[in-house]
């Protein structure tokens, strides 16, 4: 369980987040959508410990992120994320960008890791590519690898900062199906993304940001269908064509 | 056809392992003290950042060889006593190529982004795992070209060392062309020289540009 207490962040004077409250259950799936610059990005960093927030509090599962004890370096090992723009190891082939972290954090031997990676590899649908470097593969493909690379050290939380917003739209689908597994297989997972036919499909809760605030929150129908807040309404009829 | 040249030999490839010594000393120091340097022009302490940054400005805004006469001329009155030619240009050449080196390795830094290293963050690699098997391997990559091009201009600008009197390359062939008065042979066969390591060298750094591009790191 992610708890998400009253977090409000600053960039020097500039307020970031403000007074974010949140619960993702196990086996949730939870979609934050939302302007440009309105801190969807930002909370998923707060989440893994990859930005400081100034107040409030973060826990997941029990364990306080803002606690100078915390491991946070132990803690993201629970919590996998996948980026907009991939941000795959460009100098590594498909195959070591899996078992990088596997082997030097959870220290597994090489045959481990790699039969691993390579099971990850056929479940997203790639397992020709293992050999390959980032830069041969499509946008979709260097998701989906993405994705394998964070499923490998075996998450109990998978975290999607806008995945598709970067591909073209032929790929999208393909990155989608593999996040749609994840959910039926039970992951929790947090995803900021504007593909509301995903977000209709699968999640269990939509957030709505603005300006740093969670302005809306709702249970997939009735907040597509029945948007209470005229911004929510506004961004909505633009994003829903 | 090649007269002056033969007869003085030994004496003229004496004066290049001069060069090719002054070009090892300057490409150690200018890279390590470049990689610091590069460290500090990323630094958000400003009590690194602008001493550094002056520095980089005031020297890379001089002409070498005022940063080696003034050297030359202005350490005896500091130290007391003169300095003999070679350590003072190693000293004048390691100040000059590390301000160049020094802004190599600041781009090479920024070049990686900041979520590439929130990437590896977030499957649990700690920082220094991620220095050494991410930053480092692909600023390194991005920087390698780039590195090499500034190798060969310093080796090329240890020629200037001349004119503190140090008995380099092209010294040597001035003393010798002063005796034997061949000059076009002579000053000829000192750019056939430095023509075929420089090539050679920047055919590497191509190389090495053009793999990047092909593997998407550059």
């Amino acid at each position: 369980m992610i708890e998400i207490n009253n977090i409000s962040k600053w960039y020097g004077d500039f307020k970031v987040l403000t007074d974010i409250n949140e619960v993702i259950h196990s086996g949730q799936t939870v979609v934050i959508c939302g302007p440009s610059g309105s801190g969807k990005s930002t909370l998923l960093r707060c989440v893994n410990g990859l930005e400081p927030y100034q107040q409030g509090e973060i826990v997941v599962d029990g364990i306080s992120l803002s606690d100078p004890k915390t491991d946070l370096y132990k803690l993201r090992q629970k919590i996998g994320m996948v980026f907009q723009r991939f941000e795959l190891y460009p100098h590594m082939p498909v195959l070591s960008n899996i078992t990088l972290a596997p082997m030097k954090a959870l220290g597994k031997s090489r045959q481990e890791a790699e039969k691993k990676a390579m099971e990850l590899l056929e479940r997203v649908g790639i397992p020709e590519k293992a050999g390959e470097y980032p830069a041969n593969l499509s946008g979709g493909q260097q998701q989906r690898v993405a994705i394998a690379r964070s499923l490998a050290m075996e998450p109990d939380y998978m975290m999607f900062d806008e995945p598709t917003s970067a591909l073209d739209p032929e790929m999208i689908n393909e990155v989608l199906d593999v996040m749609i597994d994840l959910v039926k297989e039970g992951m929790t997972m947090i995803v900021v993304t504007h593909e509301m036919g995903f977000a209709r499909e699968v999640a269990d809760e939509i957030i709505f940001m603005d300006e740093g605030r969670i302005i809306e929150r709702g249970t997939d129908e009735e907040f597509f269908t029945n948007p209470k807040i005229e911004r929510t309404k506004d961004f909505l009829s633009k994003i829903l064509v | 056809m090649f007269d002056a040249v033969t007869r003085n030999l030994m004496y003229l490839m004496g004066g290049f392992g001069v060069t090719l010594q002054l070009t090892c000393f300057a490409l150690a120091g200018g890279i390590v003290l470049g990689m610091l340097v590069g460290l500090g022009r990323i630094s958000r302490n400003k009590w690194v950042y602008y001493p550094v940054t002056l520095y980089v400005n005031l020297i890379r805004n001089i002409p070498l060889i005022l940063v080696i006469f003034w050297f030359y001329f202005v350490m005896p009155i500091i130290a007391g006593r003169p300095l003999n030619p070679f350590t003072s240009a190693v000293i004048s050449f390691i100040i000059f190529e590390a301000t160049y080196f020094g802004e190599i390795f600041r781009a090479g830094y920024q070049s990686i982004s900041k979520d590439q290293i929130n990437a590896a963050y977030s499957t649990g690699l700690t920082y220094s795992q991620t220095a050494r098997y991410i930053l480092i391997p692909i600023a390194f990559r991005r920087m390698l070209p780039s590195l090499i091009t500034q190798s060969i201009i310093t080796f090329q600008d240890t020629s200037l060392a001349f004119v503190i009197g140090l008995q380099e390359f092209v010294r040597r062939t001035s003393i010798v062309d002063n005796l034997e008065v061949r000059s076009i042979q002579l000053f000829g066969f000192v750019a056939v020289v430095f023509f075929i390591f420089c090539f050679i060298g920047s055919r590497i750094s191509l190389y090495f540009e053009e793999k990047g591009r092909k593997t998407g790191i550059l």
